[in-house]
C-alpha cells in the first residue's frame, strides 16, 4: 500500500458518487477518498440540464453538486477527466485511462448509465445529440431558438422536458414516439394522455406509434427524421432519448454478478464484500415490491450513496425509501412516488382538466403501489408515505379530492 | 458574510457564513451539515431539507407558499414553525437565523 490510511476509491463522479463521498465525511470516514470522474467537471446535477440549464436559468455554481472548496476542505481527492478501465479485485487496484493505479480498501462503484443509441443509418450525422452531461446539454442549447427545429426521437421524461425547454427557447419541436403513448414504460394512461394534450397545447407535435427509418442528412448534418410510414420531419438537430444503458462492462469483467445492473443489497454491497456499487448503474433489492431493479433517478443514488457510506463507516443501515421521481414541464410540476408493478386498477383524484390532479394505482387489494401527482404537492406526499404503509386504503376517500388524505397516511 | 446556526437534533451546533441569495439548504449541503439531504437539489419537490426556524425569525423568514405548504403538511415531523430550507433565501435580514433539524427527514 502507497499510504498509511485506509482509501476508498469511488470509480464515477455524478451524483451517486458525489453524494457517496460526501456522506463518507459526514459518516465519520478519517481514511483516504478518491472519487475518478471521466467529465472534467466535479459532481454536479443532472436534472437541470433538460430543463433550467437548458433553458439558461442555471449556472455552473448552482448546478454543482458541492462547492469547489468542499473537496479539498473534507480531504476529497478528485481525479477528473480519467475513468478506471481496468479492476483486479484480488489485487485491490483500479487502472485508470491516465494510467495511474489506485489501491483501494474500499471500491464503489458509481459508473452511471450511458444514453441508449439507435443503430439507424443518419445517427452519426453532426446535429444528432443526446442529453447526458453539461456538454451534451450545451450543444443542444447552441441548437435551440426561434425559428430552429428540433426532431425527439423518444417520448421519456427526457424527451418530453427536453420538448418543453425547447418551446421556451422558441424553437419548432416534434417528439416521435415508437409506443401508442408517450411515457409508456413508466406512467400510466392518464398521465400519458394529459401530458400529450399539454405539449400540443404548447405547440409541440407528438407523433405516436411512429418507428424512425432514417435519419436524413445534408453536407454531414441531420436535415429530416424519416419515418417507416415515409413521412419526412425537416429539421436542424435530433435529440434522440430513448433511455439509457447501464455502465457495467467494468463489474462484468472483474466477475461480479450482474443482471440488467451490478446487483447489489440494500447495503449497497456487489457480490464482492470489498466493493459497492450504486445509482443508476446497479439493479437493486426493492423492498416493497418483492423484487429488484433499476432505478434511474437522483433520489436512488442518494439513498444507495447513503447505504455504501453507512456500510463502510459501520453505521446502521438508513431506513428504506420509497422510489420517488420529479419532473417539470412547461408550468407542470410532476412528481411520481412508488412503481405501478401488477397494478390492478387505478382511481383518479381530482380533473385533469383542473388546477391539479392525482393518479393512484392500486393492487388487487386495494394498497398504494404508486402515485403520480401533477401540481398535486399534497397528493404526492400522502401517497408516497401510502406506498410505505403498504395499507389497505378506502377507494371512494382516494377519489374524493374533498376528502384529505391526511389522517389516512399518518 | 451573515451566517446561520444549524443546530442537529442532537445538539451539535454549525455556524455557517452563507452568501446572501444563497438559500439555507444550500449552506447545510455546502458545509457538510448532516440531517439535511436535499433529494431534488431544491426544487420544493422532495421535503428533505425539512428545517425548523427559531421563533425570533419566524416574521423575517416569511410565511410558505401553497406548494411548500402542501409538501410540510405530510412531513410527519412537522410543527407550526417548519419550513423547508430550500425555500429560505439568505440575505442581511437574516443575518444570525437559527435553525433545528429535525430527528429524520424520511
Amino acid at each position: 500500500m502507497s499510504q498509511d490510511q485506509p482509501r476508498i476509491v469511488i470509480a464515477g463522479a455524478g451524483h451517486a458518487g458525489g453524494s457517496a463521498a460526501a456522506f463518507l465525511r459526514q459518516y465519520g470516514w478519517k481514511g483516504g477518498i478518491t472519487l475518478v470522474g471521466e467529465e472534467p467537471d466535479a459532481p454536479y446535477q443532472r436534472p437541470p440540464l433538460s430543463k433550467a440549464w437548458l433553458k439558461g436559468e442555471a449556472t455552473a455554481e448552482s448546478l454543482a453538486l458541492r462547492p469547489a472548496r468542499f473537496y479539498a476542505q473534507h480531504r476529497i481527492e478528485l481525479r477528473l477527466g480519467t475513468r478506471v478501465t481496468a479492476l483486479d479485485r484480488a489485487a485491490r487496484q483500479v487502472t485508470l485511462s491516465d494510467g495511474a493505479v489506485l489501491d483501494y480498501d474500499r471500491l464503489i462503484l458509481a459508473l452511471g448509465a450511458r444514453p441508449r443509441t439507435l443503430p439507424l443509418p443518419g445517427s452519426g450525422l453532426r446535429g444528432v445529440l443526446a442529453l447526458r452531461g453539461t456538454a451534451d446539454a450545451d450543444a443542444l442549447q447552441a441548437a435551440l431558438g426561434p425559428g430552429r427545429r428540433l426532431a425527439v426521437i423518444g417520448g421519456g421524461y427526457i424527451g418530453l422536458e427536453v420538448a418543453a425547454s425547447a418551446r421556451a427557447l422558441g424553437a419548432e419541436v416534434v417528439v416521435i414516439e415508437r409506443e401508442a403513448r408517450v411515457l409508456a414504460r413508466v406512467a400510466g394512461t392518464v398521465l400519458s394522455a394529459f401530458l400529450e394534450g399539454q405539449h400540443r397545447k404548447h405547440g409541440v407535435a407528438i407523433l405516436t406509434g411512429a418507428q424512425v427509418a432514417a435519419i436524413e442528412g445534408e453536407a454531414g448534418a441531420a436535415c429530416a427524421v424519416r419515418l417507416q410510414d415515409g413521412t419526412r420531419l425537416p429539421c436542424d438537430t435530433v435529440l434522440i432519448g430513448i433511455g439509457a444503458a447501464p455502465n457495467i462492462e467494468l463489474a462484468q469483467e472483474a466477475g461480479l454478478d450482474c443482471a440488467h445492473g451490478i446487483l447489489v443489497d440494500l447495503a449497497a454491497r456487489s457480490s464482492d464484500p470489498a466493493i459497492s456499487a450504486i445509482g443508476d448503474c446497479t439493479q437493486r433489492p426493492l423492498p416493497l415490491y418483492g423484487r429488484s431493479g433499476r432505478l434511474e433517478s437522483v433520489p436512488n443514488a442518494i439513498e444507495q450513496a447513503k447505504q455504501a457510506a453507512a456500510d463502510i463507516c459501520g453505521r446502521p443501515p438508513p431506513p428504506p425509501e420509497v422510489p420517488w421521481f420529479w419532473s417539470d414541464q412547461f408550468d407542470l410540476r410532476l412528481q411520481m412516488a412508488g412503481l405501478a408493478f401488477d397494478a390492478h386498477e387505478t382511481v383518479l383524484r381530482g380533473d385533469p382538466d383542473g388546477p391539479g390532479f392525482a393518479v393512484f394505482h392500486l393492487d388487487a387489494e386495494d394498497r398504494v403501489l404508486a402515485v403520480e401527482a401533477v401540481n398535486a404537492p399534497a397528493d404526492f406526499m400522502a401517497g408516497r408515505m401510502l406506498v410505505a404503509k403498504q395499507a389497505r386504503v378506502p377507494r371512494a376517500l382516494l377519489r374524493d379530492p374533498a376528502q384529505p388524505l391526511k389522517d389516512l397516511a399518518a | 458574510m451573515p451566517h446561520v446556526t444549524y443546530i442537529e437534533h442532537n445538539g451539535t451546533e454549525h455556524r455557517i457564513e452563507l452568501e446572501e441569495g444563497l438559500s439555507v439548504m444550500r449552506g447545510a449541503v455546502d458545509n457538510g451539515v448532516p440531517g439535511i439531504d436535499a433529494d431534488c437539489g431544491g426544487e420544493c419537490a422532495c421535503a428533505t431539507c425539512h428545517v425548523y426556524v427559531e421563533e425570533p425569525w419566524l416574521a423575517k423568514t416569511g410565511t410558505p407558499d401553497e406548494q411548500e405548504a402542501s409538501m410540510l403538511s405530510f412531513a410527519a415531523t412537522a410543527q407550526p414553525n417548519s419550513r423547508l430550507s430550500c425555500q429560505i433565501t439568505m440575505s442581511a435580514a437574516l443575518d444570525g437565523l437559527v435553525v433545528r433539524l429535525p430527528e429524520a427527514q424520511h
